[in-house]
């Protein structure tokens, strides 16, 4: 099974690195350290929602609320923070506890009442929204306090271009990697993460050997709130204003960016570094078309190419190996009917 | 052929008795306005598009699958109807079939693409309908450039806004796609296996269905259901463009819940889906007398979604706790 997962990533690094010479060769502005940088900053945002997103996949489940719960964290997070004031620490605090809350909801709901995760996520999806618009009336907030535009600046390494202009390693990009590196700790070495993919694999049998289900799945919903909450105070550090719409509407896009790289939709499967990978995967496509002058109402055809052409060639291999033991079983069945005939 | 495909008794219960307390405090609530001829015909032409886009998602959620292209598919199936209608071949009425075959024509292709991808490539639906979905919305753009295309001719016109014997056209239009619909899941070969695979492929599998052709033609009659729904759009909004209703996705999905589709595949019928459109087209359509945000009643909508499972979990849970 380790072997199959790390088989998907390097082939998806292989795409990766394909595309990367296609687009250096047209324009070598994409192979720097300042659009890397870049890249790597605008898509923390998609990155930490990803976190949430492989979590929940890998216990078999989905969530489609996430994008709304990320707006409410967003939202009322800076409201509270104009209102009271506060500090760049209380505003990730606040959104992750209203994060956490909305998320635990949708875990309670799916656990307790068997409604199956898309169906609850879609209704909890638009309760929230629903409830954001009618009390924001779709208000754009565009005074957000200063230590957001502070935070926004910081830069973790600070290069110079030849023209000497300041560039380099964003906090926002920090902060990414190091719930990564913390989520990954979190799957591989706890007992925890080792319950989330034992529920994903098959969930009977992970009661039977004594994981509480119930926790499990509270916490992986949860835990998608708390990644989609943090992911909305990115939003507004990255974009300096909150708009109550602007992030939902981009859930499936996150979710395909997480099963590209390589979790699948069954549960029980997918890591930290496929996701990742998976999320610079679409992130490079966008980028290098800025780069190759490509039109930008041609993204949609290419990621909609690149989906259809990453899944569908994994799920083929996968159908090609379900008739591959067909053919190994053939070979044993003669003997045991001569045996029965004896 | 058999017919054990009803929805539960007590299902179909809680929902006809939501749709009536439903109606029952909107009337209450808009006295004088709710029971009057000019919103009775606007929630008539309202709920035909909902409700075929939401037939054509229930069809593959019977299978087991999901179709998250279905508003892609009428998307581009309107925009292609409408460069043709624009560019005026011939006569006005062979410009009209011209595009009504190329409406349908792109829809059927676009099904029958999801259906070969589910079935014989083995993709998950989820996954193979979302790149559709995103190729597809991707060409609409690059077709339009983002723009709206508008202005057809009456003929076009009176499919999404005329008037049959009394009854608004695309409410006949969509009774009728109801009815097909019906047949084809109750009465025919296909349409048994449907079910049949939702429950469980591998045992149609083993009893000798042939689980691919069916399921191509689910995703077929999908995409055919997507293109009729893209008639009555591109007619109501006298336009066709790129992102148009894709608000409307979800929202299907819900409603074919909200009918006692199961989204594991297996069940579902017509009549229970029907009930749940008029309960939401009541809902929306009350509120809006209200003056109620539109965003509150997709509020209400997922609030109502959540109450009816709950519901429906502890009616279950009673009937078996009975039974040990």
């Amino acid at each position: 099974m380790k072997r199959l997962l790390a088989r998907h990533e390097t082939y998806i690094f292989g795409i990766i690195v394909v595309f990367s010479i296609i687009i250096t060769a047209i324009n070598p502005n994409f192979l720097t350290l300042e659009n890397a940088f870049d890249i790597l900053k605008s898509n923390a945002f998609t990155g930490i929602m990803a976190i949430g997103v492989l979590f929940v996949l890998i216990s078999g489940g989905i969530d489609i609320s996430f994008a709304a719960t990320a707006t409410i964290a967003e939202y009322l997070t800076v409201l509270i923070c104009l209102r009271v004031g506060g500090s760049m620490l209380f505003a990730f605090f606040s959104a992750l506890v209203i994060g956490i809350i909305l998320g635990a909801v949708n875990g309670y709901l799916i656990d307790r009442f068997a409604v199956p995760p898309i169906i609850t996520t879609i209704a909890t999806m638009n309760l929230y929204y629903g409830l954001l618009i009618v009390f924001s009336k779709g208000r754009w907030i565009y005074a957000l306090p200063q230590y957001f535009r502070t935070f926004a600046d910081i830069r973790v390494i600070t290069l110079y271009t030849a023209e000497g202009l300041p560039y380099g390693l964003s906090i926002v990009t920090a902060l990414w990697f190091v719930l990564m590196v913390l989520s990954a700790g979190l799957l591989f070495y706890t007992r925890l993460g080792r319950s989330i993919y034992a529920v994903g694999g098959d969930a009977i049998s992970a009661k039977r050997v004594g994981v509480s289900v119930k926790m499990v799945r509270i916490f992986v919903y949860a835990f998608m709130g708390a990644m989609a909450s943090v992911a909305g105070i990115v939003q507004a550090l990255l974009v300096q204003a909150v708009a109550p719409n602007s992030i939902v509407g981009k859930e499936l896009n996150v979710i395909a960016a997480v099963v590209l790289g390589g979790a699948s939709l069954a549960g029980g499967v997918g890591t930290v570094s496929g996701m990742f990978l998976g999320v610079m995967l679409l992130a490079i496509v966008q980028n290098g078309m800025t780069l190759m002058r490509v039109p930008a109402v041609w993204y949609d055809v290419f990621v909609g190419l690149v989906i259809l052409f990453s899944v569908g060639s994994s799920s083929w291999k996968v159908k090609k190996e379900k008739v591959g033991t067909f053919i190994d079983i053939e070979p044993l069945s003669p003997p045991m009917v001569q045996e029965g005939g004896r | 052929m058999m017919r054990p495909l009803r929805l539960e008794k007590k299902e179909t219960s809680v929902l006809v008795g939501i749709m009536i307390l439903v109606i029952i405090i909107m009337v209450l609530a808009n006295p004088g306005t709710f029971l009057t001829y000019t919103n009775m015909k606007g929630m008539a032409y309202q709920l035909p598009e909902l409700g075929i886009l939401t037939l054509a998602m229930m069809v593959v959620m019977i299978s087991g699958g999901i179709n998250l292209s279905i508003i892609a598919t009428a998307n581009m199936a309107g925009i292609v109807a409408a460069i043709i209608l624009k560019s005026q071949p011939g006569s006005p009425s062979v410009a009209f079939l011209l595009a009504l075959g190329a409406c349908l024509g792109v829809s059927s292709a676009i099904g029958l693409l999801n259906g070969v991808l589910v079935a014989f490539v083995e993709m998950p639906p989820i996954l193979a309908t979302l790149g559709t979905m995103t190729l597809f919305n991707g060409i609409s753009i690059v077709i339009t450039k983002g723009y709206v295309i508008s202005g057809f001719s009456p003929a076009v016109l009176y499919i999404g806004n005329g008037m049959l014997l009394g009854i608004p056209f695309p409410l006949l239009i969509f009774l009728l796609a109801a009815i097909v619909m019906s047949i084809f899941l109750r009465k025919t070969r296909t349409g048994f296996s449907l079910f049949m695979i939702g429950s469980n492929a591998m045992a149609t599998k083993f009893s000798g269905i042939n689980n691919m052709a069916v399921l191509i033609r689910t995703y077929l009659v999908s995409g055919i259901y997507s293109g009729i729904a893209a008639l009555v759009m591109i007619s109501r909004f006298n336009s066709a463009k790129s992102g148009y209703g894709d608000s409307y996705l979800l929202i299907t999905i819900l409603a074919a819940v909200l009918g006692g589709v199961k989204s594991e595949g297996g069940f579902g019928n017509v009549s229970g889906v029907v009930i749940a459109l008029i309960t939401l087209q009541v809902l929306s359509s009350g509120f809006n007398l209200l003056r109620v945000s539109s965003f509150l009643t997709t509020a209400i909508w997922g609030f109502i979604m959540i109450a009816v499972m709950v519901t429906n979990f502890l009616i279950e849970n009673r009937k078996t706790r009975g039974a040990t």
